[in-house]
C-alpha cells in the first residue's frame, strides 16, 4: 500500500473532513485550536482576577470574583494544561517519533477529543446556572451546598477525565506496540518517554478523580453524606481522594513539558543529550513517587504527625529525579554549539522558572515553614512557577520548534523572540512579587486585601498585561508563519529524531516507507 | 457459512491481524485497570468508614438478604462461563452456538438486574436510603444512612456496568449473528468478554463486603 505522498493537510478539506478525521496529526491540530481557545478563556479570567487585585477595595462584586477564580483554575487545569502538551504535541509527534503510521486506536483518539469538547460545553453551561464559586479544588463541605452549577461542573470534570484516560491508554498501547523496526524502548526520543510516563499517570490516577467527582455529584443530588460531616461523613476524605489524583495530575502537566525541553536542549546545542537513560527513567521515577505525596496538600487539614512527616519526606524525594533532569540538561548545554533560537530561549526560560518553582516547593514541603506559607500567595506563586512557567514555556518552545513540521512554514525568528521576551519578563513580574506577598501574609483566594499589599499587587497586575501582550505577539507570529512564512525544509534545525526525516508537513501515512532504526535518537557526534 | 473464511482487513497502521489483535487486547486491559482504580476509590472509602463505624456497617448489612446476593453471585458466575463459551464459539466461527451463548449471558445479566430491582424496591419501601433520606430503624445510631450510601453507590455503579456490559454483549451478538467472527477476527467478543469478567469480579468483592460483614 504505497501512499500518495500528499500532505495530511491536503486531500480531503472542509470542516467536516477535519471533524471526522482519524489522522493523529489532524486530531492534534483539533486539540491545538480548542486548547488555544480555552487558554484565551482562562487567560481572560486571569486578567480579570489581576484587575480586581490592582488596588484594594472591590471593583467586581466578591461573588463574581470567586467565580473568576474558579473558572480560571478549572479551565486552565482541566482544559488547558492537562490536555495541552500530550493531546496536541503528543498526538502529533509521538507516532512520528517512533516511526508509526498512527496511534494504536485512531477512532478512540477522535472520541477523546469529542469527550473533551462535551466536557467543555458542559463546563461553560454552568455559567448559565449561576456559575461555580468553589475554586477548582471543589473542597467539601462548601461544594455540597446543592447548587446545580456544581453538579454540572462535576460531570464536566468526569467527562474531561474520561478523555484524558482514553488519550493515555492510546499512547501506552502505541508505545508498546507500534514502534518501527529497530526502535527499541532505549532508542525512543525523550519526549516519547515523557509522554509515556504521563500516560501511565493518566490511566492510573484519573479514575480516582472520576469517582471523587461522581461522589461529589451524588452528594449534591442525593445528599448521600459520604463527605458531609452532618451525616457522619468526612470532608477530609474528599481532600485525600482529590489530591490522590491532583498531585499526580501536577506531573501529568509537567512531565510532558520536561520531555519537550529534553528535545529542544539537545537540538539547539547540537549535542547528544547528556544522560539519556537517567532522563528517561527519571520520568518513570517521578511518575511513581507522585502517587505517594498527596498528603503535602493537607498538612493543616488534620492528618497524623507521622503521616505528615512521611508525606513531607516523600515530597522532597521528588526533587531527586527532577534535579537529575535539570543537571543533565545543563550538562548537555555545556560546550554545546548553542543557538539562541526562540525554542532555545523558551528552554532556558523553562529552566530558570522551573528551578525557582522547584526550590520554593521545598519550603512548602517542609512542615514547619508550610504552616506559615500555606494558603498565602506564596503557594499561588509556587504553583504558577512550576505549572505555568514550566508548562507554558515548554509548550511555546515546542510549538515554535515543531511549527515548521506541523504547517510546513517557517516562522519569523525576531517576532517569535519578542513573544518570549514579553512572556518571560511578564511572568516574573507577575508572580515573583507574589512570593513576597505570601511571605508577608497575604492570604490567597480573597477579592480584597490590606492597603499594605498594594504596591506589589500593582506590579503583579502590570506583569499580567505583559504576559497577555506576549501571547498576542506569539499568536501573531504563528498566524504570520502560516500565511506568509517561507516553505519549511524537511529538517530546518538539523534534529536527529524521526519526525524530521519525513516531509514538512508530513504525508497522511507519515512515512512513505516505514523507517528502520539503527541508532539512538540524538547522534550529533 | 463458508464466507466466514474471508480475511478481516486490519487497519493500515498494523502489520498483521495478530498485531491488531494483541494491541486491541492491551487497550482493553488498560481500560480495565482504570475501571479497577475507579471502583478502588469506593472500596477504600468503604473500608475507612467500616473501620470508623463498625456498628453502622454491621446493622446495615443485617438489612440485606444474603440469599438474594448469593443468587446473583451464582447468576453472574454462570454468565462468565457462557461468556467464555461465546468467545470460544466466535473464534471457531460457529455462529449458532456463539449467538446462543451470548444470548444466555445477556439473559443472566437481565436476571441479575431483576433481582437488584427487587432488592432496591424493598429497601426504598423500608426507608433504607442513603444519607439524609434514611428513615428506617436507627438502632440508636445517628448515621445509619452512611451504610446505605455505600450500598447504593457501589451496587449502583456496578449495576450501571452490568447494563453497559449487556449492551456491549448485544452489539457483539448482532455482529456474531452476521457471521463476522472467525479465527482470524474475534477481537470485539474477546474485549467485551474481558469487560464482563471484570464486572463479575467486582461483584465477587462486593458480595462479601456488603452482604456478609454482618
Ligand atoms: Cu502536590
Amino acid at each position: 500500500m504505497a501512499g500518495s505522498g500528499k500532505s495530511y493537510l491536503e486531500g480531503e478539506t472542509g470542516l467536516w473532513s477535519w471533524l471526522t478525521s482519524l489522522d493523529h496529526k489532524r486530531i492534534g491540530l483539533l486539540y491545538f485550536f480548542s486548547v488555544a481557545f480555552f487558554f484565551l478563556l482562562g487567560g481572560i479570567f486571569a486578567l480579570l482576577i489581576r484587575l480586581e487585585l490592582f488596588s484594594p477595595g472591590a471593583l467586581f462584586p466578591a461573588d463574581m470574583y470567586n467565580r473568576f477564580m474558579t473558572y480560571h483554575g478549572a479551565v486552565m487545569v482541566f482544559f488547558v494544561i492537562i490536555p495541552g502538551i500530550p493531546a496536541i504535541l503528543g498526538n502529533f509527534f509521538l507516532p512520528l517519533q517512533i516511526g508509526a503510521k498512527d496511534v494504536a486506536f485512531p477512532r478512540l483518539n477522535l472520541m477523546s477529543w469529542y469527550f473533551l469538547m462535551t466536557a467543555a460545553v458542559m463546563a461553560l453551561c454552568t455559567l448559565l446556572l449561576g456559575g461555580v464559586d468553589t475554586g477548582w479544588t471543589f473542597y467539601t463541605p462548601y461544594s455540597i451546598s446543592f447548587k446545580p452549577a456544581t453538579i454540572l461542573m462535576a460531570f464536566a470534570v468526569f467527562i474531561a477525565g474520561f478523555s484524558s484516560i482514553l488519550t493515555g491508554l492510546n499512547f501506552i498501547a502505541t508505545v508498546h506496540r507500534l514502534r518501527a523496526p529497530g526502535m527499541t524502548m532505549n532508542r525512543m526520543p525523550l519526549f516519547v518517554w515523557a509522554i509515556y510516563s504521563t500516560a501511565i499517570l493518566q490511566v492510573l490516577a484519573t479514575p480516582v478523580l472520576g469517582i471523587t467527582v461522581l461522589l461529589l455529584a451524588m452528594e449534591n443530588i442525593f445528599n448521600i453524606g459520604i463527605f458531609d460531616p452532618a451525616l457522619g461523613g468526612d470532608p477530609v476524605l474528599f481532600q485525600h481522594f482529590f489530591w490522590f489524583y491532583s498531585h499526580p495530575a501536577v506531573y501529568i502537566m509537567v512531565l510532558p513539558a520536561m520531555g519537550v525541553i529534553s528535545e529542544l536542549v539537545t537540538t539547539y546545542s547540537r549535542k547528544t543529550i547528556f544522560g539519556y537513560t537517567a532522563i528517561a527513567y527519571s520520568s518513570l521515577a517521578i511518575a511513581a513517587i507522585s502517587f505517594l505525596v498527596w498528603g503535602h496538600h493537607m498538612f493543616t487539614s488534620g492528618q497524623s504527625e507521622v503521616a505528615a512527616i512521611t508525606f513531607s519526606v516523600l515530597t522532597m524525594l521528588v526533587g531527586v529525579p527532577t534535579a537529575i533532569k535539570l543537571f543533565n540538561w545543563l550538562a548537555t548545554l555545556y560546550r554545546g554549539s548553542i543557538q539562541m533560537t526562540t525554542p532555545m530561549l523558551y528552554t532556558l526560560g523553562f529552566m530558570f522558572i522551573f528551578t525557582i518553582g522547584g526550590m520554593t516547593g521545598i519550603y512548602l514541603a517542609t512542615i514547619a515553614t508550610d504552616i506559615h506559607f500555606h494558603d498565602t500567595y506564596f503557594v499561588v506563586a509556587h504553583f504558577h512557577y512550576v505549572m505555568v512557567g514550566g508548562t507554558l514555556m515548554a509548550i511555546m518552545g515546542g510549538a515554535f520548534h515543531w511549527l515548521p513540521k506541523m504547517v510546513g512554514k517557517m516562522y519569523n525568528e525576531s517576532i517569535a523572540r519578542m513573544s518570549f521576551v514579553f512572556i518571560f519578563i511578564g511572568f516574573n513580574v507577575t508572580f515573583f512579587p507574589q512570593f513576597v506577598l505570601g511571605n508577608m501574609g497575604m492570604p490567597r483566594r480573597y477579592h480584597d486585601y490590606l492597603p499594605a499589599f498594594e504596591s506589589l499587587n500593582k506590579i503583579s497586575t502590570i506583569g499580567s498585561w505583559m504576559i497577555g501582550f506576549g501571547f498576542l505577539i506569539a499568536l501573531y507570529a504563528i498566524i504570520q508563519a502560516i500565511r506568509s512564512g517561507s516553505p519549511a525544509p524537511m529538517n530546518p534545525w538539523g534534529s536527529k529524531t524521526l519526525e524530521w526525516t519525513t516531509a514538512s508537513p508530513p504525508p497522511h501515512e507519515n512515512f512513505l516507507t516505514t523507517p528502520t532504526v539503527t541508532a539512538g535518537p540524538y547522534e550529533f557526534k | 457459512m463458508s464466507s466466514n473464511s474471508q480475511h478481516h482487513h486490519f487497519a493500515h497502521h498494523f502489520e498483521s491481524e495478530e498485531h491488531e489483535y494483541a494491541t486491541s487486547k492491551e487497550g482493553v486491559w488498560l481500560f480495565l485497570v482504570s475501571e479497577i482504580l475507579m471502583f478502588g476509590g469506593l472500596f477504600v472509602g468503604y473500608i475507612i468508614y467500616q473501620h470508623m463505624y463498625p456498628q453502622v456497617f454491621h446493622e446495615g448489612a443485617m438489612h440485606l438478604d444474603w440469599r438474594l446476593g448469593a443468587l446473583n453471585t451464582i447468576v453472574l458466575l454462570f454468565s462468565s462461563l457462557t461468556m467464555v463459551l461465546g468467545v470460544h464459539f466466535s473464534q471457531l466461527g460457529d455462529r449458532k452456538k456463539a449467538v446462543t451463548a451470548l444470548a444466555i449471558t445477556i439473559l443472566c445479566g437481565a436476571i441479575f438486574m431483576c433481582v437488584k430491582y427487587i432488592e432496591y424496591s424493598h429497601k426504598i419501601h423500608e426507608g433504607l436510603l442513603p444519607g439524609a433520606w434514611y428513615t428506617g430503624e436507627t438502632h440508636g445510631l445517628s448515621n445509619m444512612g452512611l451504610y446505605f450510601s455505600f450500598y447504593f453507590m457501589m451496587t449502583g455503579l456496578h449495576g450501571t456496568h452490568v447494563l453497559g456490559g449487556m449492551c456491549l454483549i448485544l452489539w457483539v451478538l448482532l455482529r456474531a449473528n452476521k457471521g463476522e467472527f472467525n479465527s482470524h477476527y474475534y477481537t470485539p467478543v474477546e474485549g467485551v468478554g474481558l469487560f464482563w469478567h471484570l464486572v463479575d469480579l467486582i461483584w465477587i468483592f462486593l458480595f462479601p463486603l456488603l452482604y456478609l460483614v454482618g
